[in-house]
């Protein structure tokens, strides 16, 4: 009980902080998850129809999920420096692969007869994915990017050890301070509020989806 | 004057990289302005591959095609493509727009402005009988088998294509809607008298719909290409005789009518104030089994048996047995001869406006008539032979 209450107290000692903090954390995951969306979409779009494109893009991206994290951040630091740069690049690569993956999983569910029918009607191909295949698999790409801003506000929490900023910085901070005051509390407001965000986000999404949606795809 | 077909395919190929033999072999092919042309033929024949060459969904690897007498053959496919309705069984709706939207595709690609569209959109739905208000703003998922393919068809007549090429439009459908359909199509083709291809593998759709049928053999071969009528009344060889199956006769009953241009045999007819042995006499010569009983209005009402008047003094109202097979005039010889089977006398009346007799139908009728079909088929084919 006394943990939570001087938890409360922590946090109430420094909201503008905190706040501030949990922006610059949102940031970053807003801004990775915005490039990476349109990157793996255009990716996407372009290996669909080619098989070896397609399995070499998706293998690439999958392995990028399997480097641990703390290497990957670090791999960036000789290239472009220490701070957010780094944690960008790092996060970009981890946000690539479920947006990809559902890119091409949405666009293989459009059903051929549509495809056909817009051929059919004269639509070239420009017109075809931009006004019937991408709006048909829209949904299941928003289900991707929620998946990926989802692993990226946890992920982004490392940032801190390359030099970035964001929610990372309380955990960090808390955990080198062990044992001393107010080390547990700055740990817990790290954790506590990227997971917040992490729903804060998700909700966000789940709304964009909705709006982006057409009536006639909704069950 | 040289009168050109609306579309004209010549020496067309298509050609797989890869597969030895072509998958349409020199097809040569004319489709009249207004004419309903059934390509028609068993799976593999290559029939929707025929047809996806006139818009070039598949471009031909040899031969050229006409519209009017225009070399469409390299032409920009979209552009081409939006000048023809296009129709398949799985219908294709785009399941994000509403149903003005998936109508409205051609006429916003050909920039129509915005009332003209929405104009066009009601008139359509109107036309295949969809109440505009009710369904406009409605998604393709809301709506039925049948009243998907009427949004397809509406769809496919956008921007009010001169052709039309359908691809099995009312496979996918059930039996009692497909019927329903194929009427509803036809009626509404005889008022927009559009040029149209249409693929079907069942060859009684093929009859009910097509102006002219193209029997397709392997490799988009025509094996006979003509009007259903002298297609059934002479298949030019077995493979055609095997695919039109048993009952071709009965079918080219559906295409004979009985109007008032048809002269029909006699029959022995009498009124209730008549005498039963001068109409019994008139049986015997006319070598009929029954006599007609007609009411003061000419209407026949009942049949008497040769026994029956041998046996009565005078006829009533309720000698005999009730006349119930009739046809008006203007009914196909085949509804004449289902009325024939349920007749007491093996006898189809046929009957005017008013219900009053006009001649009746007998068996040696539909024989003359199927006969004689036969052997005009026969000289008309014996004529291009001769000619060519």
């Amino acid at each position: 009980m006394d943990g939570i209450t001087s938890w409360i107290t922590y946090v109430s000692g420094r909201p503008d902080e905190i706040l501030a903090t949990t922006w610059d954390h949102a940031r970053i995951v807003l801004v990775v998850v915005l490039g990476a969306t349109l990157f793996s979409v255009v990716l996407g779009v372009v290996v669909h129809r080619h098989p070896t494109a397609r399995a070499l893009a998706l293998a690439i991206s999958g392995i990028f999920l399997t480097i641990p994290s703390l290497a990957l951040f670090a791999i960036f630091i000789p290239l472009v420096g220490i701070g957010n740069t780094p944690a960008m690049l790092a996060l970009f690569l981890y946000a690539i692969l479920p947006i990809l993956r559902n890119t091409v999983t949405g666009l293989d569910s459009v059903p051929a007869a549509v495809v056909e029918s817009a051929r059919g009607m004269g639509m070239g191909p420009v017109r075809q994915l931009l006004r019937i295949r991408l709006p048909l698999a829209w949904p299941v790409v928003m289900a991707g990017v929620r998946v990926s801003s989802l692993i990226t506000v946890g992920i982004a929490a490392i940032a801190v050890l390359v030099g970035g900023d964001g929610l990372g910085e309380y955990i960090q901070g808390g955990l080198t301070r062990l044992g001393l005051p107010n080390s547990l509390e700055s740990v817990w407001t790290g954790t506590v509020f990227t997971v917040l965000l992490g729903l804060l986000l998700d909700l966000t999404f789940a709304g964009v989806q909705r709006a982006t949606t057409s009536k006639g795809l909704r069950a | 004057m040289s009168h050109a077909p609306k579309i004209r395919l010549e020496h067309v190929e298509k050609k797989y990289p890869g597969s030895r033999t072509p998958a349409v072999e020199d097809l040569s092919l004319e489709v009249e302005e207004g004419e309903i042309l059934v390509l028609v033929g068993p799976s593999g024949c290559g029939k929707s591959t025929t047809l996806r060459l006139v818009n070039r969904m598949i471009e031909p690897t040899g031969g050229t095609i006409h519209l009017d007498d225009e070399d469409v053959t390299s032409v920009n496919a979209d552009r081409l493509r939006r000048r023809m309705g296009y129709v398949i069984q799985q219908v294709g709706l785009f399941p994000h727009q509403s149903i003005a939207q998936n109508i409205a595709t051609v006429p916003s690609m050909l920039g129509w402005d915005r009332a003209r569209v929405s104009e066009r959109v009601d008139e359509l739905l109107t036309m295949v009988g969809l109440d505009p208000e009710t369904y406009r703003d409605r998604y393709p998922r809301e709506l039925s088998g049948g009243q998907a393919q009427r949004v397809g068809v509406a769809r496919a007549l956008g921007a009010d294509p001169e052709i039309m090429l359908m691809d099995e439009p009312f496979g996918a459908i059930d039996p009692i809607t497909r019927e329903r359909l194929q009427n509803e199509f036809l009626r509404l083709q005889a008022e927009l008298r559009k040029t149209i291809v249409f693929v079907t593998h069942d060859i009684d759709e093929a009859i009910r719909m097509g102006d002219r049928i193209a029997i397709l053999g392997e490799r988009s071969h025509i094996r006979q290409i003509d009007t259903p009528e002298r297609i059934l009344a002479f298949p030019v060889d077995d493979f055609v005789r095997d695919f039109i199956g048993s009952g071709s006769t009965l079918k080219g009953l559906q295409f004979e009518v009985v109007d008032d241009a048809v002269e029909l045999d006699p029959y022995p007819t009498m009124g209730v104030d008549d005498d039963p042995a001068r109409a019994l006499r008139a049986a015997q010569d006319a070598n009929a089994a029954y006599v007609l009983l007609l009411d003061e209005t000419g209407r026949p009402t009942r049949w008497l048996s040769v026994e029956d008047l041998e046996s009565a003094e005078r006829v009533t109202a309720e000698s005999g047995t009730e006349v119930l097979a009739k046809v008006e005039l203007g009914a196909t010889l085949f509804e004449a001869l289902e009325q024939m089977l349920i007749s007491a006398a093996a006898v189809a009346c046929v009957v005017r406006d008013d219900g009053s007799l006009y001649g009746v139908v007998r068996l040696t009728h539909l024989n003359r008539v199927i006969r004689q079909a036969r052997v005009e088929a026969r000289e008309h084919y014996e004529r291009i032979g001769a000619a060519s």
